[in-house]
C-alpha cells in the first residue's frame, strides 16, 4: 500500500476489504482538501497575475476531485449518507437541523411526529452490509 | 410534515420513539437481502421508477420517416402493512412502562421484511421483479438429503462462481430449513455450519424468506436493491381506544449478473 494510505491503525489482516477501501477514499479526500488549502494560500502569496489564475484553476479541479470522492464515500457509508442528507444543501441553522433530526420537527411532547432516525421520516434502516 | 402524517397521530414523542425503535430492531434482525446485495437509495417517496437504459421500438410510427422508441423503466413497488396499537399501551409508555405491548409493530415489521426478501430471493412477477432463484436458476445445485453433504455443495457453488469469472467475497443466504439443520448438525463433533463458514469469506445470513439457500458474490455490481422510501411508519386513523398506523416502503430489485449466484434448491423444487 502507498505510504499515504499506509497509516492503518489496526492489523490489515483483521480489516475487511470494504474498510480498507473506505480508508483509501478518506485519505484521498484529506489530500484533496489539504491541496485546496495550500492553493488558497499560494494564490494569496503569488505576485504574478497569470500564476494566480493557474493556481486558482488547479485548486478548483481539486474541489471537483474532493466532491467526487466524497460522493463515493457517501454511497458506501449508509450513516454518512444519512447525515449528509440531513445537513447538506439546507439553509437553516445547522444546530436547529440537528435538534429537529433528533427530537422531531415541532419538539412538542404530543403529536410532534416522534424522533426519527432519518430526516426523510424513515426508520433509517439502509444497507445492512458490513 | 410529510405524507406519513405522523404529526396527526395522538402519540407522544416518547411513544413514537419506542414504536420506531421496535420496528427498526425487528427489521434489522429479519432483513437478509440487505446484508448481501447492493443498496441504492433511499431515493425518496416521489421516485416512481428506475431507468433500465433500454428502449423499445414503437409501432405504428407517429409519422412517416419518424422512428419512435419508448424508454424502458422498472417501476418501484409500494408495500404497506397497516397495524393497530392500543392507546392504553401508548399512554403507559408516557408513565415509564418499559414493557408496552408492541406486538403489532413487530408483526408488521416481520411481514415487511419477509415481503422485501421474498421479492429479492423468489421474485415478484406482478411487480416485474425477477428474484435471484429464478434469474440464476441455470446454475442451481440440488441440496443433499443429509446435512453432512452441505460443505461439498457449498464448495461446488463457489467453484462454479470462480469458474464463471465471478470473484468473492462469497456469502450465503440460508432459508429456515437449511439454517436450522446446519446449526443443529455436527460432523465428527464439529458443527457443520462451521465447515460451511470456512469455505466462505463473506457472511452466513439467516434468510426466512428464502426457500433453500443461495451462494452469492458480494463483489458488488451484481444485485441491486433500489429503495425509494425506506421503511417508514405513518398514521392512518384513530379512535378513543386505538391508533391505526402503517409500515411502508417503496423498492424494486434487479439481478444484473445472473452468473454471480448459485441457488441451492430442494430436490422437489428442482424438477
Amino acid at each position: 500500500m502507498a505510504a499515504s494510505s499506509g497509516d492503518l491503525h489496526e492489523d490489515p489482516k483483521q480489516l475487511k476489504p470494504a474498510t480498507i477501501d473506505r480508508h483509501r477514499a478518506v485519505v484521498s479526500i484529506m489530500e484533496e482538501l489539504e491541496a485546496i488549502d495550500w492553493y488558497d494560500q499560494r494564490i494569496d502569496a503569488a505576485g504574478d497575475e497569470q500564476l494566480k489564475q493557474l493556481l486558482a484553476h488547479n485548486r478548483d479541479e481539486e474541489k471537483e476531485h474532493a466532491s467526487m470522492m466524497l460522493e463515493w464515500l457517501r454511497r458506501h457509508d449508509a450513516k454518512l449518507d444519512e447525515h449528509l442528507r440531513t445537513y447538506l444543501f439546507t439553509d437553516k441553522n445547522l444546530l436547529d437541523i440537528e435538534h429537529e433530526a433528533e427530537h422531531g420537527a415541532s419538539g412538542q411532547e404530543s403529536g410532534g411526529g416522534g424522533a426519527l432516525a432519518n430526516g426523510d421520516g424513515s426508520l433509517g434502516i439502509g444497507s445492512l452490509r458490513k | 410534515m410529510n405524507d406519513l402524517l405522523r404529526e396527526h397521530a395522538p402519540i407522544s414523542t416518547a411513544a413514537w420513539a419506542q414504536i420506531d425503535a421496535e420496528a427498526a430492531r425487528t427489521l434489522k434482525v429479519l432483513l437478509a437481502a440487505r446484508r448481501l446485495v447492493d443498496f441504492t437509495g433511499p431515493l425518496g417517496w416521489s421516485t416512481s421508477a428506475i431507468s433500465l437504459g433500454r428502449t423499445e421500438k414503437l409501432s405504428p410510427s407517429l409519422q412517416e420517416g419518424v422512428a419512435s422508441r419508448i424508454r424502458r423503466v422498472q417501476p418501484l413497488t409500494e408495500i404497506r402493512i397497516p397495524f393497530e396499537l392500543a392507546r392504553d399501551e401508548l399512554e403507559a409508555i408516557g408513565r415509564g412502562a418499559s414493557d408496552p405491548d408492541l406486538n403489532a409493530v413487530r408483526n408488521a415489521a416481520r411481514a415487511a421484511a419477509i415481503a422485501e426478501d421474498r421479492a429479492v430471493f423468489q421474485g415478484y412477477a406482478a411487480a416485474g421483479i425477477e428474484g435471484i432463484f429464478q434469474a440464476s436458476g441455470e446454475q442451481r445445485l440440488v441440496i443433499p438429503e443429509k446435512f453432512e453433504g452441505y460443505p461439498d455443495i457449498v464448495a461446488e457453488a463457489t467453484h462454479r462462481l470462480r469458474s464463471a469469472g465471478v470473484n468473492g467475497p462469497y456469502g450465503i443466504a440460508l432459508g429456515p430449513r437449511c439454517y436450522t439443520g446446519l446449526t443443529r448438525s455436527t460432523s465428527r463433533g464439529y458443527p457443520i455450519i462451521d465447515h460451511v463458514r470456512e469455505l466462505l469469506d463473506g457472511p452466513i445470513v439467516w434468510a426466512p424468506a428464502a426457500d433453500g439457500a443461495v451462494v452469492m458474490s458480494l463483489r458488488g455490481g451484481d444485485f441491486e436493491l433500489t429503495v425509494g422510501q425506506d421503511f417508514s411508519i405513518g398514521y392512518l386513523d384513530h379512535t378513543s381506544t386505538s391508533v391505526l398506523l402503517y409500515l411502508q416502503e417503496s423498492f424494486t430489485f434487479r439481478v444484473l449478473s445472473p452468473e454471480a449466484a448459485v441457488p441451492l434448491v430442494y430436490a422437489t423444487a428442482s424438477t
